[in-house]
């Protein structure tokens, strides 16, 4: 949290370098189990292979950590995000029950979402609760507002353009991949192409000096997690379309969890800070590949968890600052005398935290 | 004259109907509404009390046992004629359940059973677990007929009981034939969307075309594993059997669609069983067995599914 943080950013390739070489690693073990992984035909109109998978079924936590990443990039935290899903997910399917079409339904989520995304952000921002705390608030009563709307059942629904959102597919392209990629795409382009990106860093390192500089904190805050809640609210919405249901008691349930694991896995501070919103999609990728390591491995199910833990302790291992620093004394130390050795160093902490 | 007639004619008919009424009063105190088949319990006792004309009083515990204990005491003090309980733990019931007998109410347990000792109850109306899985057994080696058959196992919440039993009881069911092997088991967590995950992997691992029937442990896992298939351009109910439990709604709708092929019912009517063993107890002092179990009935496309799902959908499932 030096001044270097606000200094000019490296490569976003250098940036992101240790979460392509964790995903190969990840996939290359895929592989390792399935030696077909690879493998993808077009069967009945869409792509078909176990990637599109990974990329299809992560699409969940992707869109949560796009959120989740703005958020824990101004020092805080949203645990709601699984909660608003169930609720976004049951709203959506109301709407469809009741006769509306798919873009009413979607709209109404989104509604739904926003609002709890709005009530977060005001707790945060204006009353000053300590965000763990006051995203709690909704992380345990959010199931309850999310069965209240679908009376206790699985609600389900037979509306073909919702159900497209979840389990339809574009030119062969499962859908939801490109909504996540659409939409990291589009935050990703309005906080680098404009300032928002670096008043969101500053508040995280330290929003006293930044509201002192000018930055209306309050406001930016708030809209941090109004995204956050439009992100789980979309989430929200592909998982209810995807198996044609609500299902208020196991939507999204701990997806909260891992949203917060694909933003730290992509090198994210959870002291806020400097952020990368394209390394928190590639830890999405991370979670949903070694997901898949698990399930393509045929073990009897009470290794996954276990697995799931050893891998993610690799990974998080690996990416340790004192493993970092390591590393870099290793290099540092071999014959090898190169001009911009020390230049790197800022950098090396900077992936490393 | 005529209406003379009619009336004591009524009168005769309601008579063993309005006797019973008058003195029966049970007290019904519920886990809560946890999930839909514990919805549809609610619905079904009720139904169960108001055709037999029992005046029951319902207690929602929301989960916690306090709440339950707190109930059966004042069912307890209220003197009801009989205590109906649906446990949410296994322990903790000895005081409470120690004070309704010293009141010489009798106590029944629905769908879950107690670590109590059994003199502190009438008896325990429950499903056998274990059967479910070996009616779906015998129901795939009555189907497949010798034929070879890959199976695909989506397995319940690792750890928790009904998971265990029902893989356990399958697993005898189809012991002995060797032309039926299960070649991947996997968690799908007892929900829509992680059957149809796990089925997904299923069928790439495999290949389709190399699984010849799905057992799930429960209906929705099942309902969600018909979506991959479907996905992955298979003809599920066809090309893939599908065998699974519970006989929600939805698996009923799905089986009279063709696309499941049979479901093993674990009835939300533990009432009936336990309120006859409770009339048959009051009036003369019959002993129930301590266990009554509830009868695992098979459903395939021979019944007509949608009947019963009209009628089973506004149980509250």
């Amino acid at each position: 949290m030096t001044s270097q943080t606000i200094g000019p950013r490296p490569s976003v390739l250098r940036r992101i370098l240790p979460q392509l070489v964790i995903l190969a690693v990840a996939l290359a073990l895929n592989v390792a189990v399935f030696p077909e992984f690879f493998q993808i035909d077009f069967r009945n109109g869409r792509l078909f292979g176990n990637l599109i998978d990974v990329l299809n079924r992560g699409a969940p936590v992707a869109l949560l950590c796009i959120g989740m990443t703005l958020v824990i990039a101004t020092k805080g935290i949203d645990l709601s995000v699984g909660a608003v899903m169930a609720i976004a997910g049951a709203v959506a399917a109301s709407v469809v029950v009741d006769g509306h079409g798919w873009g009413t339904a979607l709209l109404a989520a989104l509604a739904a979402g926003g609002l709890c995304g709005l009530w977060n952000g005001l707790l945060v921002a204006v009353l000053r609760i300590q965000p763990i705390v006051a995203t709690l608030v909704l992380m345990v009563a959010g199931r309850g507002i999310a069965q209240l709307v679908t009376e206790g059942k699985i609600l389900t629904f037979d509306n073909p353009g919702l159900i497209h959102l979840g389990a339809g597919t574009v030119a062969g392209v499962p859908t939801p991949i490109l909504i996540w990629l659409a939409l990291g795409a589009l935050v990703t382009f309005v906080v680098r192409k404009t300032a928002l990106g670096m008043l969101i860093e500053a508040i995280g390192i330290n929003e006293r000096s930044s509201r002192l500089a000018g930055i209306n904190s309050r406001v930016l805050l708030v809209c941090v997690y109004l995204v956050s809640g439009l992100c789980a609210a979309l989430a929200g919405v592909i998982v209810a379309a995807d198996i044609k249901g609500a299902d208020a008691n196991n939507a999204g349930l701990w997806l909260e969890l891992d949203a917060i694991l694909a933003v730290v896995i992509g090198g994210n501070s959870l002291l806020g800070g400097r952020f990368s919103i394209i390394a928190s999609l590639i830890g999405a990728l991370i979670i949903q590949s070694v997901n898949s390591v698990i399930l393509l491995s045929g073990l009897p199910p009470e290794f996954n968890l276990v697995i799931k833990a050893l891998l993610i302790l690799g990974i998080l291992v690996i990416q340790s600052p004192r493993i970092g620093n390591y590393i870099y004394l290793l290099k540092a130390s071999g014959p090898q005398p190169e001009p911009d050795a020390p230049a790197s160093s800022p950098t090396k902490e900077e992936t490393a935290r | 004259m005529k209406l003379k007639t009619t009336l004591l004619a009524s009168v005769i008919a309601l008579a063993p109907m309005a006797a019973m009424a008058a003195d029966l009063t049970i007290g019904f105190s519920q886990i809560g509404s946890e999930s839909g088949w514990r919805a549809a319990e609610t619905t079904v006792t009720k139904q169960e009390a108001e055709k037999r004309g029992i005046d029951l009083k319902f207690a929602d515990a929301q989960q916690k046992q306090e709440n339950q204990i707190k109930a059966i005491r004042s069912f307890i003090a209220q003197g009801v004629d009989a205590i109906l309980i649906a446990p949410v733990v296994a322990t903790g019931w000895d005081e409470v359940l120690e004070e309704a007998k010293d009141a010489e109410i009798p106590v029944v347990l629905l769908d879950r059973t107690v670590d109590a000792d059994e003199s502190l109850y009438l008896t325990a109306v429950t499903s056998d677990l274990v059967h479910e899985g070996e009616v779906a057994g015998q129901w795939l080696v009555d189907e497949m007929n010798g034929e070879d058959c890959r199976i695909v196992e989506l397995q319940g919440t690792t750890g928790s009981s009904p998971a265990i039993d029902r893989k356990t009881g399958f697993e005898q069911g189809i012991e002995g034939h060797d032309n039926l092997e299960i070649v991947r088991s996997q968690t799908g967590d007892f929900t829509r969307a992680q059957g149809k995950v796990v089925m997904e992997s299923f069928l790439k691992a495999e290949g389709g075309e190399n699984i010849c029937a799905l057992y799930a442990h429960n209906d929705d896992m099942a309902v969600g594993a018909i979506q991959a298939i479907k996905e992955a351009g298979l003809k599920p109910g066809e090309d893939i059997r599908i065998v699974a439990i519970d006989a929600v709604p939805d698996a009923h709708k799905a089986i009279a669609d063709g696309e499941m092929n049979a479901t093993i019912e674990l009835t939300p009517n533990m009432a009936g069983p336990a309120l006859d063993a409770l009339e048959a107890y009051l009036a003369d002092g019959t002993e129930p067995e301590k266990w009554i179990q509830t009868e695992s009935r098979l459903f395939t496309a021979d019944d007509d599914n949608m009947a019963i799902f009209n009628e089973k959908k506004d149980l509250g499932y």
